[in-house]
């Protein structure tokens, strides 16, 4: 049976698509069998950052409502093996899928995917209702932000009072100069804030603008730091039991530190 | 060296990210408490027990608010969980 991944943040334009693109790309590159749904109805994205916008013929609502079987609305990426995609509507609205439609489409795709990875809409309302209905784990992504951190402290609570427990976060762009002279607060600083765990850190990466430009997960480029960072965090979704150690980012010389917890699995 | 010296001047200037990190746990705090005043009615309930062993007070008249306020350094914004007891008598304890 597989398992049902959230993937959200509350603030909009932190990362969540493109965590979730690269995430999915990660699982079927370690030989998993992984579906993407995107959740946002009316603002669908994950097709583009997936470059799989020209292959939707049936999409997320023409899933629930029955116009079509699970089968046919899944896009195969063809450069990933075992990868696919359920993309969302764009003409409808939140209110064209509900909560307990989510759960059935759910407990029907973990049947035959060993990762289902949901992409959930920035806010709280329906969207965000719809998207962790059927999730058995949270990555709740963020930024070094006051905004950002906030939402997500925010997402964490109303995620534990729909039970989901212990959701991770995701922290994205950091930038390893700013977090050295103090103008950016580090790890250790959103993970006290927020008392959860962390699953990775992506530092801010050009390169993940000029793959998104491309629509290739940036995970492939064997040499961006990003893409090093989301085949760390994969494996930890992958293998949790293979316990990889995360490296304190030291709050004075952050470089090292970062560069720990960036690379440090590699030698496990 | 010149960079010891201009140091040597300059006021010092707290990190960013500390006032960033200063603003967000004010921010989180008040967004947990604001939206439940269940939670200061609790603690509110609670102290109330507690005073009750030592002093008579006015029940009705028992505050208990989160406040912020800035800092005696001017840097950094604080909360607090004040109570205001208004005390009526303090009474007689064993000994």
């Amino acid at each position: 049976m597989g398992e049902i991944i959230v993937i959200t943040s509350g603030k909009g334009g932190v990362g969540k698509t493109t965590s979730t693109a690269n995430i999915g790309a990660g699982l079927s590159n370690l030989g998993k069998k992984v579906v993407l749904i995107d959740t946002d109805i009316g603002l669908r994205n994950l097709d583009v950052v997936l470059g799989l916008e020209n292959r939707i013929v049936y999409d997320l609502v023409d899933v629930v409502e029955k116009k079509c079987r699970v089968k046919q609305a899944l896009i195969k990426d063809k450069r990933f093996e075992n990868l696919f995609l359920i993309p969302a509507a764009q003409t409808r609205d939140k209110s064209a899928v509900s909560p307990s439609q989510m759960i059935e489409l759910c407990d029907e795709l973990r049947k035959d995917f060993d990762f289902v990875v949901i992409d959930c809409p920035a806010g709280i309302e329906q969207g965000f209702k719809n998207a962790i209905a059927g999730a058995d784990r949270a990555i709740v992504v963020t930024t070094p932000e006051v905004s950002a951190v906030r939402d997500a402290d925010r997402i964490i609570g109303l995620l534990e009072s729909h039970g989901i427990k212990d959701p991770v976060l995701l922290i994205n762009r950091i930038r390893i100069d700013m977090v050295k002279r103090g103008d950016m607060m580090n790890i250790d600083d959103i993970l006290e804030i927020l008392a959860v765990k962390h699953i990775g850190v992506v530092p801010d990466d050009e390169k993940i603008i000029e793959s998104t430009n491309r629509g290739e997960p940036v995970i492939a480029d064997s040499k961006s730091m990003a893409g090093q960072a989301y085949r760390n965090i994969t494996r930890r979704i992958a293998f949790p039991d293979e316990n990889i150690p995360f490296l304190d980012l030291e709050p004075a010389g952050g470089l090292r530190g970062l560069f720990k917890k960036v690379f440090g699995d590699k030698k496990v | 060296m010149l960079d010891v010296i201009m140091n040597f001047f300059r006021k010092p200037k707290v990190a960013s990210k500390d006032i960033a990190a200063n603003r967000l746990k004010v921010c989180i705090i008040h967004d947990k408490t604001d939206g439940s005043p269940e939670i200061l009615e609790m603690i509110r309930n609670e102290i109330i027990k507690i005073i009750d062993n030592y002093v008579e007070f006015d029940r009705d008249a028992l505050e208990v608010n989160i406040t912020h306020a800035d800092a005696a350094d001017g840097k950094t914004v604080s909360s607090a969980l004040v109570a205001n007891i208004p005390i009526k008598r303090v009474k007689r304890i064993g000994k």
